[in-house]
């Protein structure tokens, strides 16, 4: 080790249960996912009447939006120069690259010819958006890497590398951004192709916009969900003046979807069904109060932002909301079959989150994510160096 | 962590420089022009006596296994499936019959070929939408997308594939009638080209009003579809939904032309709101 830097071994953060619950999880999940790739797609509740099921309305709709964090705060950090951010940085962009090779490995689960997901590189059809949203998924996926490759390149002590990535950070964050607003709206898109399958208070022409707004949201709140329980496994300090910051613009993205979504429910006639379709209705309503109207109101209260609790909470709802938000749009409200998932995708769905924990925490254990005064250091040093 | 102005610059021309896209006018090229002229069917319910000899037809024509239960005996499938390309039903309320033809359509603009992201899904010149096979992963989006259900997969398969008519596109090719509509005993499937079925359709409305249900299915559903239908009850009755005008992949297509803009669109804005939010960056560090 050149540097003396010395920063990939283990730390000792405590093992708590919840973590052995984990590691369980998500081996009996990976364990079902291979039993799926010997067995096929017999053991999931999808039919020809209901194609797709849990893995693409959570791990892949849900995962995605959730994991818009990472093009978000990069964002306000390194385009719009709020410098206070910078420490979420790391965890975030960690938080964004798991959340994409989940996505992956979900689309290796789900795809009836997962050995043929490379197709996608020789046979293009640029009409399809599930083409560009796999294209711009493998590209954000490198641009995530490369943005997290500092953490791994100041930990081992190579000078030139760490050089080179320094020097392409911001076009590297503008590409992020770029290809995140591609994708993230393009899921949207993907629907449009059912307007007679998914009920009027789900599908509309704004469908790509909704599908990018709600993303931006979410990654916000996702990122202060994650930091939360990271400081309190971590035995960090849980930094609430950046969550409240952070937060801070979740009421002005939350309340501009909410008035498109009002007006477009006046402009379209969707209003009807308000009165027509009971359990939709239901749904919606949930969905629009609980997941983006009372966590917008919340998040708009300085006081809400200076809590602890309510902070977590409001996050908890914005996500929660792009959940249902994905879920009723993916699942419930799009015509077909009756459907509940078998436990073999449930098992995979837990098993591949839990991964992402694992993986997160490896991450923690092994990186300087968090440096340590004398760490900080060396990095310091290393950095003066470069 | 920081670059100057000037390498970003730099870095920034040459990203923008080497991904200019060619333009995007590739429309004309994925839909095959007018199709009056390309092989369709025409399906008349009022002279379908329910022999399904159009069944076995396919069934031996695309070498499709019958679907037996645990005693090895036959056993009709409600629906299209893995196994069915084409099927008959039946109608039947107090007053009324019919039977009724499931098939894949073979729209004139289909959503299944526009959504496919490898492209495994082709409407040709000469009617058919086929399938290739070898290119698809198995997503599932044609069968999501199609608004008729047709697309169905073989779910107790290891390597599973899509299953759907392909309306013999080897067949026609070869200048023969698709196997189903040579099968039939009674003339209620005819083909031809669409032209000539959409006249005889209307002829026969035209002819015999009170027979029919006044209305060419697929003639405008959807954007057209190449296999059409007339029958004495109305079409949600027999299953086929309530279709607007406009081609699927119309819907779609704007926003895929749109996403260049979009890259590009975002990209300078951020290279915008960059440099103003790092205006006095060199004053600050001078």
């Amino acid at each position: 080790m050149a540097t003396g830097v010395n920063n990939i071994r283990l730390r000792k953060y405590p093992v708590g249960a919840g973590m052995i619950i984990v590691w369980i999880a998500g081996a009996i999940g990976l364990s079902v996912a291979v039993y799926r790739w010997i067995v096929g797609l017999r053991i999931t509740n999808m039919s020809d009447n209901r194609p797709w099921g849990i893995w693409i309305s959570f791990d892949m709709m849900s995962g995605i939006g959730l994991a818009a964090g990472a093009f978000s705060i990069a964002a306000i950090v390194y385009i719009f120069n709020i410098k206070k951010l910078y420490p979420i940085v790391r965890p975030t962009i960690l938080t964004g690259f798991i959340s994409y090779i989940l996505a992956a490995l979900t689309l290796l689960a789900d795809l009836g010819l997962p050995q043929n997901i490379w197709h996608l590189i020789i046979y293009w059809n640029i009409h399809s958006p599930l083409f560009e949203i796999g294209w711009c998924v493998m590209a954000y996926t490198t641009v995530l890497l490369l943005e997290f490759s500092p953490v791994v390149l100041e930990a081992l002590g190579w000078k030139a590398p760490l050089k080179l990535i320094r020097s392409i950070t911001i076009p590297l964050v503008i590409l992020g951004i770029s290809l995140s607003t591609m994708h993230q709206s393009t899921l949207g898109t993907m629907l449009l192709a059912m307007p007679y399958r998914i009920h009027p208070f789900w599908y509309s022409p704004l469908m790509p916009v909704y599908f990018f707004m709600t993303a931006i949201a979410a990654g916000m709140a996702m990122t202060v969900f994650e930091s939360y329980h990271s400081a309190r496994t971590y035995q960090q300090k849980f930094k609430i003046g950046i969550a409240s910051r952070i937060t801070s613009w979740i009421p002005y993205v939350l309340g501009l979807y909410l008035v498109i979504k009002v007006v477009d429910v006046i402009v379209s006639g969707t209003y009807i069904y308000l009165i027509q379709d009971p359990w939709p209705t239901f749904m919606f309503l949930i969905e629009i109060m609980g997941g983006a109207l009372i966590p917008a109101l919340m998040f708009a209260d300085k006081r809400v932002r200076s809590n602890l609790s309510g902070l977590v909470w409001a996050s908890f709802l914005v996500m929660g909301g792009l959940i249902l938000n994905r879920f009723n749009s993916t699942l419930v409200f799009m015509n077909g079959d009756f459907y509940f998932p078998s436990a073999a995708e449930i098992a995979v769905s837990i098993g591949l989150t839990c991964l992402g924990i694992i993986l997160f925490d490896a991450a923690i254990r092994f990186l300087p994510m968090y440096p340590n005064p004398r760490e900080k250091q060396a990095i310091k040093s290393l950095e003066n160096a470069v | 962590m920081e670059v100057n102005r000037r390498d970003f610059l730099k870095i920034a021309g040459a990203g923008i420089g080497t991904l200019v896209l060619p333009s995007l006018d590739v429309k004309a090229a994925a839909i095959p022009g007018n199709l009056e002229n390309a092989h369709a069917m025409l399906y008349d319910a009022t002279l379908c006596v329910g022999c399904r000899a159009c069944q076995v037809a396919c069934k031996k024509r695309a070498g499709l296994p019958y679907v037996m239960d645990e005693n090895q005996m036959y056993e009709m499938p409600t629906d299209l499936n893995g196994d069915t390309w084409t099927l008959i039903k039946l109608y039947q309320d107090t007053e009324t019959y019919s039977y009724v033809k499931k098939q894949c359509m073979h729209c004139v603009e289909p959503a299944c070929a526009s959504v496919c992201p490898v492209a495994a899904l082709e409407k040709t010149s000469e009617g058919p939408v086929v399938y290739h096979s070898y290119k698809c992963i198995g997503c599932r989006y044609c069968m999501t997308a199609c608004p008729f259900d047709v697309p169905k997969y073989e779910w107790d398969e290891v390597n599973p594939i899509i299953q759907k008519c392909d309306f013999c596109a080897d067949l026609q090719a070869a200048g023969q009638q698709p196997a189903c509509s040579a099968a039939c005993p009674t003339g209620a499937l005819i083909s031809g080209t669409r032209a000539e079925m959409l006249a005889i359709a209307h002829q026969r409305l035209a002819d015999h009003p009170e027979q029919y249900y006044n209305h060419v299915y697929g003639e405008h559903e959807v954007g057209g579809t190449s296999m059409l239908y007339i029958a004495g009850v109305s079409y949600e009755k027999l299953g086929y939904p309530t279709l607007k005008d406009q081609p699927i992949p119309d819907i779609t297509w704007p926003y895929m032309k749109a996403v260049p803009f979009v890259f590009f669109g975002m990209a300078g804005a951020m290279s915008a709101i960059y440099y103003w939010t790092h205006r006095n960056k060199e004053e600050e560090e001078g």
